[in-house]
């Protein structure tokens, strides 16, 4: 029983920032179908942020976890503009190749700049030790990311349901052409939406942090995690790659806890099967 | 009518690409003067004509078929394990290993591709990947078998056709590699100049119509998919046998992307690509990137930008504008 709950405890947890970096991921390649691999250097570049302020500079850690998503979705605007443009309807190998040259580089920038090692986080006093919650005490910074990604999460759904934002992107994933036609512009609305994802992978990288070290590596160790997520989940939708990453987290981290030396080839082979059964995502529309 | 005039002239226009052109000698001038020119560097030599092999494999579904894969290192891995098993339990005939290195291979390509070949974009990206990934943690738990992360150590290959034994220098490798490479073009270049192989082009130019003129699309892709797993076995049965050392790392994703790059940089769906971009990489990897593998990689990742953007036929796309310009102001 306490073994469950610990699964499912820190299986939610990790799906949390799954989710959080890979939710953008989604919308992006669902609305441009870029096949973006590097995604994942956003949500690095969104924990080098938060740990450089910290560690560094002595920010305290809301206001620099505030800066990691301001930042990076500003910094990736400006390389949607000079790189991903270019190749929105391009072959898929050119989009692989391109994202794959991106993650070389910035693997490359990361070591220069911060050294091979992972930074260290530390959570802030408040959040680190235990939460007793009577029956069992829970890590509070665990709980405190459990906490924080499901407010995020209302918070989105909310605003891609809501406003008027969120109205011309779910337009535009539908039908692109029809959302032109009626006088969307999709250019400006491509760029926020990629701005948009990738501030929130920063978000789920620097809260991440302490589950997903921030290393130089990162954006391709982590990469094959947010690829599952996007992909049994289903391009284009936001509630399709959390209920893959609720499952990507639980049975990666129960397989990995129960059935150590199979190590993660559980969970690419439940992907697999999965792909095969669904092609288009759990959630996808075909 | 018109298809009576129009036979004659497909008929010459693929015998006229099969036909032998003088330059196609050069890599072969090539291949066999290194061998006397650069005696201390033919280890290095041997990996470039395996990793030429490798990228071929590649050429041969992505830049013809059209068919985007990122776990080829799947096959290539599955080669060199058969090889490297073989030898390290007794068996060290090197041919032999290499047909049947070839021979599990494409069985295993032909099982992979008939599931996930129906599929299109990224999820058959995702498939491909998943498949290496399995194969990769598999290889990486089962310790016993395959020595896991240490890799497979205690082979032992016999020499080449039982005269040649495998030397400190590399030369009986170099050669057996090149000779394994020349009977790896012949096949590629009989594939692709074939009305198979130019059926294989149309598929990736228009996949609907060459549904609606009854082309077996399904089939054609998984028989190239078959082909090209055999290549990538036969490449990694190649690294087995002249190292004597199989690394978990011959069935990692970034051996799938190395494989990629260089096609990219030479030329993808020219049948010389490989032989121009395979070069290149590696040996400008062995000038570089032990000096410092932090630029290294740096530069790497902008030369990929930098073609994708601005040059997608690589080397030869490049070679190609370069002659018709010339051409031109003549």
């Amino acid at each position: 029983m306490s073994a469950a709950l610990s699964i499912a405890f820190h299986g939610v947890a990790y799906a949390m920032v799954l989710y959080l970096i890979s939710v953008g991921l989604s919308v992006t390649m669902g609305l441009m179908g870029f096949v973006n691999l590097a995604h994942g250097v956003f949500a690095a570049a969104g924990g080098y942020v938060m740990t450089r302020l910290m560690n560094g500079h002595g920010v305290p850690f809301p206001l620099a976890v505030a800066a990691a998503f301001v930042v990076v979705g500003a910094a990736s605007m400006v390389v949607e503009r000079l790189l991903y443009r270019r190749l929105y309807g391009a072959d898929e190998l050119s989009q692989v190749l391109m994202s794959v040259g991106l993650i070389f580089m910035s693997v490359a920038g990361a070591k220069f700049l911060w050294g091979p090692l992972a930074q260290p986080m530390t959570p802030p006093d408040y959040l680190s030790g235990q939460i007793d919650l009577g029956f069992r005490a829970f890590p509070a910074y665990r709980s405190f990311l459990i906490v924080a990604g499901a407010v995020l999460v209302t918070l989105l759904w909310l605003g891609l349901e809501r406003t008027r934002f969120g109205a011309r992107i779910r337009a535009a994933v539908d039908n692109r052409r029809m959302a032109q036609s009626i006088g969307i512009n999709t250019t400006l609305l491509f760029t926020w939406t990629f701005a948009l994802g990738s501030g929130l992978a920063a978000l789920g990288g620097a809260l991440g942090a302490e589950i997903l070290a921030i290393d130089p590596g990162y954006a391709l160790e982590h990469l094959i995690y947010f690829l599952i997520v996007v992909a049994v989940g289903g391009l284009g939708s936001i509630r399709g790659p959390f209920f893959a990453a609720l499952l990507v987290g639980v049975t990666d981290t129960g397989f990995k806890y129960l059935l150590p030396e199979f190590g993660a080839f559980f969970i690419y082979a439940l992907t697999l099967g999965l792909l095969l059964w669904r092609p288009q995502g759990l959630f996808g529309r075909a | 009518m018109t298809s009576e005039t129009a036979a004659p002239l497909a008929v010459e226009a693929l015998v006229r690409g099969h036909r032998l052109r003088l330059v196609e000698i050069a890599p072969w001038l090539i291949g066999g003067l290194a061998y006397f020119l650069f005696p201390d560097y033919l280890a290095l030599g041997a990996q470039i004509l395996i990793g030429i092999i490798f990228s071929l494999s590649l050429d041969l579904i992505l830049g013809y078929a059209g068919i985007v894969t990122l776990g080829q290192a799947a096959f290539f891995g599955a080669g060199a394990y058969t090889a490297g098993l073989l030898a390290a339990h007794g068996w060290g005939e090197p041919l032999s290993a290499l047909v049947a290195a070839g021979a599990v291979a494409a069985i295993l390509g032909l099982i992979s591709g008939a599931i996930i070949l129906r599929t299109r974009g990224l999820t058959l990206l995702m498939l491909t990947l998943m498949i290496s990934f399995m194969l990769q943690e598999a290889a990486n738990k089962a310790g016993s078998i395959t020595g896991g992360a240490d890799g497979l150590q205690g082979m032992a290959v016999w020499p080449v056709l039982g005269v040649f034994h495998f030397d400190l220098y590399g030369r009986t490798a170099y050669l057996y590699c090149l000779a394994v490479l020349f009977l790896a073009w012949l096949a590629a270049r009989r594939i692709v100049h074939s009305p198979f192989g130019r059926s294989l082009t149309g598929i990736r130019e228009n996949e609907a119509r060459m549904h609606a003129i009854g082309s077996p699309v399904f089939g054609r892709r998984l028989v190239i998919y078959t082909i090209a797993a055999a290549f990538a076995g036969v490449a990694g049965a190649l690294l087995a046998q002249t190292t004597q050392f199989v690394a978990l790392e011959v069935l990692s994703f970034e051996r799938s992307g190395a494989g990629l790059i260089m096609l990219i940089i030479g030329g993808v769906g020219r049948l010389y690509g490989p032989f121009i971009g395979v070069p290149l990489y590696m040996i400008a990897q062995d000038r570089f990137a032990q000096a410092d593998p932090v630029y290294w990689d740096f530069w790497i990742g902008l030369l990929l930008i930098l073609v994708v953007v601005f040059a997608r036929g690589g080397v030869l796309g490049l070679a190609d504008q370069l002659r018709r310009r010339l051409r031109r102001t003549r």
